[in-house]
């Protein structure tokens, strides 16, 4: 089985600081066309607009070809195709395959069908990887390092992949402190603090956004989405406490970014983007950097 | 059946396997899980018999019939109190707890709605995880954990 990305814990930390250092070389020199001749699938079973995008100039970038579809909606997965016919159908055409779909697991087991490399592109609430990778290189970019790093999460920690991804990510690194901001309904769950406990990672839990703010060197913001709420009158109470301004940052640290895996909301104010401590266009830019090189890796070029 | 003073006996075997001290309400589970209703063996099945343990209980016995380790471990997923007796020439050779295995394939239901093995065609893995007494399941496509108590056990296998 050719090596794939589906989840953050297929790469060792080794494999991880690798691609970090390639997405760095990568953005010094964005056109490497290393891979001419070669045809990348993206197969979007849901749209992500975003994600796809990354994905796409990251191949173009690489010298590759696409071919794909951006909605399952008129592909013969709406015949009833299976998922597996699918991939082994695709895998005839291409060297590598970019997959998203809603249900949990369908990467993996796309991975397990296809002959080609699979990069996981999110399957449902499971996991990211090419989004954990591009927060831990932001984070670096800007830090200049991955150990000792003080996060703040803020929103909602409950159903966020982002947010857990990241958090096993940083714990293979030394020292990180962690506080977790978000309503009661979005609280971390249990699972995440107890691998946290078991590795002797000190995390603070409150639901002030002013908390933990001045002391931390990266606030990653989410988005609190409506629909997680059964009522919808503590939906708009919650909404605007976690919106940040340009005011609550008078006393953050110089070094301190703010970071949003996108797209926003009310979450961050306007007035921010003006800020030095905004930090989230160039964090979704650098996503195609890394994007390129997991491609890259993976089709063992680098 | 014999009747010994008042209370109701299964006979003994003379080569084969007896599954004792399963949950009554788990016998049909246990008997889905082997395919006994594949099985050209002789079997004899008992339930809601008093156990001091189980409160009522369920014996299976299986005439000529040796299961490998692997098939009775999965037992375990819904009978972890359960018995094994390999019996030869009427004597019991062999008396073992069942094991729960490290792997599950195949038998055991995610309990994620939304994970793919709920949708397609796909056999299920779970990695057996045991941590502060509790025995959870891993998907190994979704990665959701499920209590063990707490899983569905496939109808087709």
């Amino acid at each position: 089985m050719p090596k794939s990305l589906i989840s953050i814990h297929d790469f060792s930390k080794e494999e991880i600081l690798h691609i970090l250092d390639i997405a760095a070389d990568f953005e010094k020199n964005p056109n490497q066309p290393i891979l001419q001749g070669k045809v990348i699938a993206t197969l979007f079973f849901e749209p992500s607009t975003r994600t796809r995008l990354s994905f796409e100039t990251a191949s173009n970038r690489l010298g590759a070809r696409i071919i794909g579809f951006s909605d399952a909606g008129n592909t013969s997965v709406s015949k009833g195709e299976s998922l597996k016919d699918t991939i082994k159908m695709v895998s005839n055409y291409v060297d590598l395959i970019v997959i998203r779909h809603p249900l949990e697991g369908s990467s993996r087991y796309a991975s397990e069908v296809a002959s080609v490399p699979v990069i996981n592109a999110g399957d449902g609430a499971n996991q990211h990887p090419s989004q954990t990778l591009l927060d831990l290189y932001t984070i670096r970019q800007t830090q200049g390092r991955l150990d000792n790093i003080n996060i703040d999460m803020v929103g909602d920690l409950k159903y966020g992949r982002t947010v857990h991804s990241l958090l096993q990510a940083l714990s293979l690194f030394d020292a990180p402190q962690f506080t977790f901001t978000a309503p009661e309904e979005l609280s971390m769950p249990n699972e995440y603090k107890e691998f946290l406990k078991e590795r002797g990672i000190p995390y603070h839990e409150t639901t002030e956004l002013s908390y933990g703010l001045n002391q931390a060197d990266i606030l990653y913001m989410t988005r609190v989405q409506q629909e997680r709420f059964s009522d919808p009158m503590e939906y708009e109470k919650v909404k605007n406490c976690y919106s940040l301004t340009a005011s609550m940052l008078d006393e953050a640290k110089p070094n301190m970014k703010i970071l949003h895996p996108l797209p926003r909301i009310t979450e961050i104010a306007q007035d921010v983007d003006d800020t030095p401590f905004a930090y989230y266009f160039k964090q979704a830019k650098n996503g195609m950097f890394v994007r390129m090189a997991i491609i890259s890796y993976l089709l063992g070029y680098r | 059946m014999e009747q010994k003073g008042k209370e109701l006996k299964v006979s003994a075997i003379e080569n084969g396997t007896v599954l004792d001290h399963i949950p009554a309400d788990q016998l049909f589970k246990v008997i889905n899980i082997l395919d006994l209703q594949h099985s050209p063996h002789p079997i004899t099945f008992g339930t809601n018999l008093d156990s001091k343990m189980l409160g009522k209980k369920a014996i299976i016995k299986i005439s000529g019939k040796f299961f490998k380790d692997e098939e009775l471990n999965r037992v375990a997923l819904v009978a972890p109190s359960a018995n094994v007796n390999i019996i030869r020439n009427y004597e019991v050779v062999e008396k073992r707890k069942i094991a729960i295995p490290e792997i599950i394939e195949g038998i055991a239901k995610c309990s994620n709605p939304k994970c793919v093995t709920n949708h397609q065609k796909i056999k299920t893995i779970f990695t057996v995880i045991t941590h502060n007494g509790a025995t959870k399941l891993h998907c190994h496509y979704c990665e959701k954990e499920t209590p063990i108590e707490n899983v569905e056990v496939n109808s087709m296998l």
